[in-house]
């Protein structure tokens, strides 16, 4: 069948400057660029190209630049390129429109049109650098109250905390599973978590045993494929996620495809070489609250009582009520993940459509547990789509207790969110298990990006704190006086819980 | 002291060298005063203030009444004054009710105030402790009645304020034909909120109150946190949150004013790394279980309940507090210059550390002193 389609981008080469090192050929492991011998110069076919950057940033000549194909059909704000693309290559192919990462659409991101307040005047703002500035965050079940009881003049305190996790920065990196990504990603990940004093969530696909010791820094996830699950993945975490659903995806599973599935993938999921790894829609023992509590509680049993269990779900309309479920059937941390949450892989109809913003999600979430009276209960962390500090902070205020970042860090290390994951073949070496493409991330280079990424949000994060005259972080979380709506309905402002600009 | 009137500013008089005084004064053996020492003080503290709110707290104000709830409750609407006394009538018996007496003062459009003495109705009492149903009461007066604010709720103690300056605040209210064996006094700069009678000081609550000198920016959370506990927030000003949260610590939790000064004041994360281990478990719980208590931003407070007063300031001092004993009297103020002046020769005087509180404590002429580390 003769396709419609044209492509995407076209690449354009300045033949004076280059020099045919052929760099750009090796970069593009989508085959994108090739030499003629014959002509001794370096030609490309654009319809393979994905507009990753690569070679652009390789090009030791600078002699590549790649635009958007001016060949567009007819303008028009409901028949969109999108959809008309969408619909010829469906008709192509008769299959659904695969897309990674997060929602590209705008209409989703509400934080844009949040502002955060500083002190004037009738308060002193405070400098971080020059005093002190807290973002130390404990993620945990918290009780009511303590007991202390009076002996000889000492205090004695009688309550016992329940587990907690520790954090430097309200910052964590969000689940990215072994097989989407390399063992090299993974590492970056876990050296970076470790250094910094914060975790890494491993994902559905179990972890690899040579990253076991980084196990006080990774939140083991267990997933509706049961992956890599197994008594000593449990133990070695220093907390357990039991995934439910993903911003990218609520409702569905995930798909890891045999050619990602390597020796080393199914050594740790698991599962034999090269075959499929399918996630199922729900898990399969948890058809109500009852069965989460049930689970819960059999990972608690299973590590004595020694971490915290997080659960996590996509944000989705019920999301408040759900979450209060979560809470009184045992979950210690609740987690999050909002409409622009990002993805290996998605059906784009999904992704682009299901699920409720993140800023709507812990605003309602947070009040509906202090109504009830069970805030303390158990940490909020927030995930899907956090760009900048800023965001943060915001999602601070709101109630959050911390975020997850999945797609700021892959940026830190080399990805342009070209939003081609699920083919594998990521020319950044992230998205890939392919052992020479993975080789592009390197571990000891990579953490230090992702480990200056963290360092550089938290000080933002304390100057803008500072500049609240706010000094430490347990004042910002959930102190919505610190926010002001610009642009938002009346009803938007009272979900968020906050007023106005210039109330 | 000459040129003491001389204006700078040609334009007049119009600069404003101010922020909120505090000032405490109590008899450690429990001797009431008069009203003459803390006007005083608190008057000599007059540029801190604008006008715009003064009131007294004064315990041991009613020893005839020394078993009953003593309630001053203004108005702003006789609609609500009616809703009131049926809600006081449904939940309480109702033993003496009166207009507080008042004169001529230079103050700013006055409510009407009234004082109750009452007690709880046993029927609806239920299970509930005493002080619990008259907190939840207190909160349903200031939340469905529209118009009327609770100024005190306790026993034997009662609150004065208003919309002027305290020295003002103080003659309108008749407050010399009062006595007391703690006097908190506050003069006020508002800043975020309306200057209005209800936003005065003393916040109370039961036999709690709080006066401030600073801004919570912590106040979006703090709140929230004790709305979870029953509390609702209703004079539009932070330091209400200072009240409830004595209560709730200190009343309904029982923990000593030593360990909530490390609730509402913790150590820095990075102090408590250096404390020995079991010290440094209880503040670090402390901080995660009641983070959200932590009162950010700069304030120094007077608080006292039946027996203790209490003076505190923010962990990083960013406000004044001056303390100094004389015989049986403890004073806490915001400048030294007020003690001074009631009390010229002080036993000791010092300026307490931030996040380190003194406390005044009945019947113990020995003042708590928590020492700095």
């Amino acid at each position: 069948m003769k396709s419609y389609l044209s492509s995407e981008y076209v690449v354009h080469r300045d033949h004076e400057r280059c020099i045919r090192c052929k760099v750009c050929v090796n970069q593009c492991t989508y085959e994108t660029h090739y030499y003629d011998p014959e002509d001794d110069k370096v030609y490309s076919r654009d319809i393979n190209c994905t507009n990753c950057q690569r070679c652009v940033v390789f090009c030791p000549t600078n002699a590549i630049t790649i635009t958007k194909n001016p060949n567009a059909y007819k303008e028009n704000e409901n028949w969109t390129q999108e959809a008309i693309v969408s619909i010829k290559k469906q008709a192509e192919t008769g299959g659904v429109i695969l897309t990674g990462m997060g929602c590209d659409k705008p209409h989703f991101t509400f934080w844009d049109r949040l502002v955060l307040n500083a002190s004037q005047v009738t308060n002193p703002s405070i400098d971080p650098l020059r005093e002190p500035m807290e973002i130390r965050t404990y993620l945990g079940s918290k009780p009511d109250r303590l007991e202390l009881k009076n002996s000889d003049g000492d205090v004695l305190l009688m309550t016992e905390l329940a587990p907690q996790l520790c954090l430097e920065t309200p910052i964590m990196f969000s689940a990215l599973s072994y097989g989407a990504v390399s063992l090299n990603v993974h590492e970056s990940l876990a050296r970076a978590a470790t250094e910094f004093g914060t975790f890494f969530n491993t994902g559905e696909g179990g972890l690899d045993p040579r990253l076991y010791k980084y196990g006080d820094h990774t939140i083991v996830q267990v997933a509706s494929g049961r992956f890599g699950v197994h008594p000593q993945y449990l133990d070695v975490g220093a907390a357990i996620e039991i995934k439910i659903g993903q911003g990218a995806k609520p409702g569905i599973g995930g798909h890891l495809p045999g050619e990602k599935v390597t020796e080393d993938i199914s050594q740790t999921r698991m599962i034999p070489i090269g075959t499929d790894a399918l996630s199922p829609a729900p898990q399969h023992d948890i058809y109500s609250i009852e069965d989460l509590r049930q689970l819960i509680y059999a990972l608690k049993e299973a590590t004595d009582y020694s971490k915290p269990i997080s659960v996590k779900i996509a944000a989705v309309h019920n999301v408040a009520a759900i979450a209060s479920g979560m809470v009184r059937a045992g979950a210690d941390i609740i987690a999050l993940d909002g409409v622009r949450g990002a993805t290996g892989a998605a059906p784009r109809v999904i992704r682009d459509n299901v699920g409720i913003p993140i800023e709507f999600a812990i605003a309602s979430v947070d009040q509906r547990l202090r109504e009830e009276g069970i805030r303390n209960r158990a940490s909020i962390v927030a995930a899907g789509g956090f760009r900048s500090s800023a965001d943060v902070v915001k999602a601070i205020a709101l109630g959050a207790d911390a975020v997850y970042i999945a797609t700021a860090a892959l940026v830190a290390i080399g990805c342009t969110v070209c939003q081609k994951c699920y083919i594998g073949k990521c020319p950044w070496g992230i998205a890939t298990t392919d052992p020479w493409i993975s080789k592009r991330i390197n571990p000891k280079i990579a953490s230090k990006r992702l480990v200056n990424l963290l360092q550089a949000w938290s000080s933002e994060i304390k100057e803008m704190m500072g500049g609240m005259g706010i000094n430490a972080i347990e004042s910002l979380r959930g102190n919505r006086l610190h926010l002001r709506g610009v642009g938002l309905t009346e009803a938007e402002c009272r979900i968020l819980g906050v007023k106005m600009a210039g109330e | 002291m000459d040129g003491i009137t001389k204006l700078n500013c040609r334009y007049g008089d119009d600069k404003d060298f101010a922020g909120c005084s505090i000032f405490g004064m109590m008899n450690l053996q429990g001797k009431c005063f008069s009203s003459e020492d803390p006007v005083k003080a608190i008057s000599n503290m007059h540029e801190r203030g604008n006008g715009l709110g003064g009131g007294f707290a004064v315990y041991g104000l009613y020893p005839e009444h020394i078993d009953d709830y003593a309630f001053h409750i203004m108005y702003l609407s006789r609609e609500a004054k009616k809703k009131t006394d049926k809600l006081l009538n449904e939940s309480f018996e109702v033993l003496e009710d009166e207009e507080l007496p008042t004169k001529e003062a230079n103050v700013l459009d006055p409510p009407k105030v009234w004082r109750y003495f009452v007690q709880p109705n046993i029927r609806k009492l239920k299970n509930k402790s005493a002080d619990d149903y008259v907190l939840e009461k207190v909160m349903r007066i200031n939340t469905e009645t529209g118009k009327a604010f609770v100024f005190s709720s306790g026993k034997n103690m009662g609150v004065f304020k208003g919309v002027g300056f305290p020295e003002d605040i103080a003659e309108f209210f008749c407050l010399d034909e009062y006595k007391g064996y703690i006097w908190v006094c506050h003069g006020r700069f508002p800043t975020n909120t309306p200057g209005w009678w209800g936003g005065a000081h003393p916040f109370n609550i039961l036999d709690w109150t709080v006066v401030h000198n600073g801004e919570l920016s912590s106040y979006g959370i703090n709140r929230r946190y004790l709305e979870m506990y029953g509390y609702k927030c209703t004079m539009q000003t932070d330091t209400e949150v200072l009240a409830y949260a004595f209560d709730l610590l200190m009343r309904r939790q029982k923990l000593p004013i030593n360990i909530v000064s490390k609730v509402l004041a913790p150590p820095l994360w990075e102090e408590i790394a250096n404390i020995e281990s079991e010290q440094a478990r209880i503040l670090r719980t402390l901080r995660q279980t009641y983070g959200s208590l932590l009162m950010n931003g700069p304030f120094s407070v007077v608080v006292a309940h039946h027996g203790e007063m209490i003076g505190l300031t923010d962990r990083l001092k960013l406000r004044p507090l001056s303390a100094g004993t004389r015989g049986d009297y403890l004073y806490l103020s915001s400048e030294e210059s007020a003690i001074r002046l009631v009390s010229p020769i002080l036993d000791k005087s010092w300026n307490p550390r931030g996040g380190e509180p003194v406390v005044g404590r009945l019947k113990t002429s020995k003042v708590v002193e928590v020492p700095a580390k």
